[in-house]
């Protein structure tokens, strides 16, 4: 690798506005590879099938990798030696900028499998640009993302499909979870001050060039599950600003209880 | 449709490099061969055990039957012929 | 006629038995024994699946990032060791279903050690050390037990499972190392799970009405109180090098045998809680039953999805 575009390098040459925007930005990404992740861990010990049980945690296990990596960058673009574990586990609920999607409840697994598949899409079509970020930091996560999301959206596409053209109980009950977690889906496009300024710098795609796919893999895979797409939703927002659903602060009493009980000691 | 409730059983079968054999690795339960393969995936290369996945549902597997092993197998015991150590090559001779 | 044929088979069995030679799926097998082993495969089984449940416990509330992706892999690892040894016991002509059937119905038993609750981050730790470290020694001769399948899957088990007690140690050695109240928790946890995992490696021999067939058929290798004693003579040091003090006032080094000397297990609670009455057989299985049943109409929906593409395929061709 060229020396100079080691990640650790790179933000040596940054602007203090722009490690700032970036350091805003990775918070963002790890914040919600973490809460997903965490959602999908819940699950772990109470799947439908062993097979699924193991599936699950395979995902929820890389989403925590990227989380991990994503964190430690963060610190890294702060600068102020925090660790990955001090920014995971000792922010307020506000700080916490994830979109509201993948914080909602697990709901049964329709529900799981319906949110993680209007995240899947939005997630791979993401990383996939990320990969050409001029910030080596970034690119290098998103590359090694990019090949575990791949296997998300193929993961939950096929259970959309599965569940959709299965049973009547299977098709009215994965209908009511698109109908229910639709109107978070827009959150994912909407972007915040932080992403249009990295996006006007190009350091991050301008999330309207993904829609397009997201929109086509979408359509495609709910047209052969035979669902119908909700029209004209008022779409929720708030999470990536801080304005969370209620449901985020019980998990995340859960997530820092340790912490919190026992301040700074190892574990 | 039949009153089957439970998902089939697949027996699975891992390259674990380039240039090996697919070998039983073990069985797991799917829908259907795509499930299988995925789930294959999931539940045996969890440790990097695999490039490549082979599943076929068990009950296609058809095994020859131990009652008949000694007629199957035995007479290939006496046929030392066919294994290359049964030849004296002299010792001048090289890579043969 | 048909007398002579079965004890010809009987005669052909116990000769493999006695020459190390591994039983396989098709081969004849006295009755007695495939009833030994699905009922200890499928035990085996439901303990990997019920054991899931107190570390599982804890996933969410792990202590960093680190812990918890170590956690959740070893839970999971658990779900496939699950997985490996019904599969073991299904090439026994019994069906998943029907196994997890008798989990729920309370016909089939489970380890009594995942009765017992998990209520600190220490409990973490000490599971992975001690059960894990009671599990390694019930399973490593199960390598060379006399089924082929389950020897199988135990290899796989076994090889995956190395990671397991080393993390369990070393999270009770960096309480241990920690604050005092740390330390404080890592004792208590010792505390509570010491005696349970002792009762781990099943009742005294002289009670223990499986042994005997079990050893002479190479099912079982060693007795459960051959087992016990080494557990204790691994541990006690282990205990003595993290500072924790054993919870058994009559243990003492014995010289002559070249062994720890130790108080007897509470023989009672063991049958109580093998008998259901331990503090969380019943949520358990109920948490067992749920997980089944609210995962059917997905089962259902699967298996309904694969007809009718096949379906759709079959006409495909037909047209």
């Amino acid at each position: 690798m060229d020396l100079h575009h080691t990640p650790t390098a790179a933000v040596q040459t940054y602007s203090p506005e722009l490690r700032a925007l970036l350091f805003g930005y990775t918070l963002q990404l790890a914040d919600t590879s973490l809460i997903l992740g965490h959602r999908l861990s819940e699950w772990c010990g109470h799947g439908p099938i062993l097979e699924q049980d193991l599936a699950m945690a395979n995902i929820a296990l890389d989403l925590i990798g990227e989380t991990r990596s994503l964190y430690q960058y963060a610190a890294e673009l702060e600068g102020k030696g925090h660790s990955e574990d001090d920014l995971a586990y000792l922010r307020e609920a506000v700080d916490y900028k994830n979109p509201l999607l993948v914080e909602l409840p697990n709901g049964d697994f329709g529900d799981t499998v319906m949110r993680q598949f209007l995240f899947d899409g939005f997630h791979l079509f993401l990383l996939k640009e990320l990969q050409n970020s001029p910030d080596p930091g970034l690119a290098a996560i998103a590359a090694k993302s990019f090949k575990e999301a791949s296997y998300h959206l193929k993961w939950s596409s096929e259970w959309i499909i599965r569940l959709g053209d299965g049973t009547e109980e299977s098709k009215r009950r994965i209908q009511k979870a698109l109908a229910n977690l639709w109107r978070y889906s827009g959150e994912l496009y909407t972007m915040t001050q932080t992403e249009q300024q990295l996006a006007q710098s190009e350091f991050i795609p301008d999330y309207a060039t993904l829609q397009p796919q997201w929109d086509a893999h979408v359509a495609r895979v709910f047209a052969e599950a035979t669902l119908e797409v909700p029209q004209n939703v008022f779409m929720q927002q708030g999470g990536k600003t801080g304005r969370h659903t209620e449901h985020l602060g019980y998990l995340l009493t859960e997530l820092q209880y340790l912490q919190r009980a026992y301040p700074g000691l190892e574990w | 449709m039949s009153q089957q409730k439970e998902w089939p059983l697949w027996e699975v079968f891992i390259r674990s490099k380039q240039g090996l054999d697919h070998k039983h690795v073990g069985s797991l339960h799917a829908a259907d061969a795509e499930m299988a393969i995925q789930n294959a995936r999931d539940v045996y290369t969890r440790r990097m055990e695999g490039v490549s996945i082979w599943v076929v549902e068990s009950r296609n597997v058809h095994a020859s039957n131990p009652d008949e092993a000694a007629a199957f197998f035995d007479p290939a015991n006496d046929k030392v012929y066919r294994h290359p150590t049964f030849y004296e090559v002299p010792a001048e001779i090289k890579n043969m | 006629m048909e007398t002579i044929i079965e004890k010809s088979l009987e005669e052909a069995f116990e000769e493999k038995i006695a020459n190390e030679v591994r039983i396989e799926p098709k081969d004849w097998m006295p009755e007695q024994y495939r009833k030994t082993l699905v009922r200890q495969i499928s035990q085996h089984a439901h303990s990997e699946i019920v054991g899931m449940l107190p570390e599982g416990n804890w996933i969410t509330r792990a202590p960093s990032l680190k812990r918890k992706a170590i956690l959740l892999s070893k839970v999971q690892d658990e779900a496939g060791h699950g997985l490996y040894l019904y599969s073991a016991a299904e090439t026994l002509g019994t069906s998943r279903d029907q196994m997890i059937a008798d989990l729920h119905s309370g016909k089939a038993k489970y380890s009594s050690i995942f009765n017992y609750p998990t209520l600190s981050w220490a409990d973490i730790g000490a599971i992975g050390w001690l059960v894990d470290g009671a599990a390694i020694m019930n399973q490593v001769p199960l390598i060379r037990t006399s089924y082929g399948p389950y020897a199988r899957a135990m290899v796989r088990v076994c090889k995956e499972e190395s990671f397991h007690q080393r993390q369990g140690f070393e999270i009770m050695m960096t309480l241990c190392n920690g604050a005092p109240a740390q330390k404080k928790m890592a004792q208590e946890a010792f505390n509570r799970w010491w005696w349970p995992t002792l009762m781990m490696f099943g009742p005294k021999d002289e009670e223990s009405p499986n042994t005997e067939q079990s050893m002479r058929w190479k099912i079982k290798r060693f007795t459960n109180d051959e087992l016990r004693q080494r557990f204790v003579d691994m541990m006690v040091p282990q205990a003595e090098f993290l500072g924790l003090t054993v919870p058994d006032k009559d243990l003492k080094w014995n010289e002559a045998k070249n062994g720890y000397d130790f108080g007897d297990v509470d023989w009672e609670e063991f049958w109580n809680v093998v008998k259901g009455n331990g503090p969380c057989n019943k949520d358990r299985i109920s948490t067992r039953v749920k997980a089944h049943e609210e995962g059917a109409w997905v089962r259902e929906a699967a298996l309904a999805h694969a007809q009718k593409r096949a379906q759709r395929e079959a006409e495909k061709q037909g047209s």
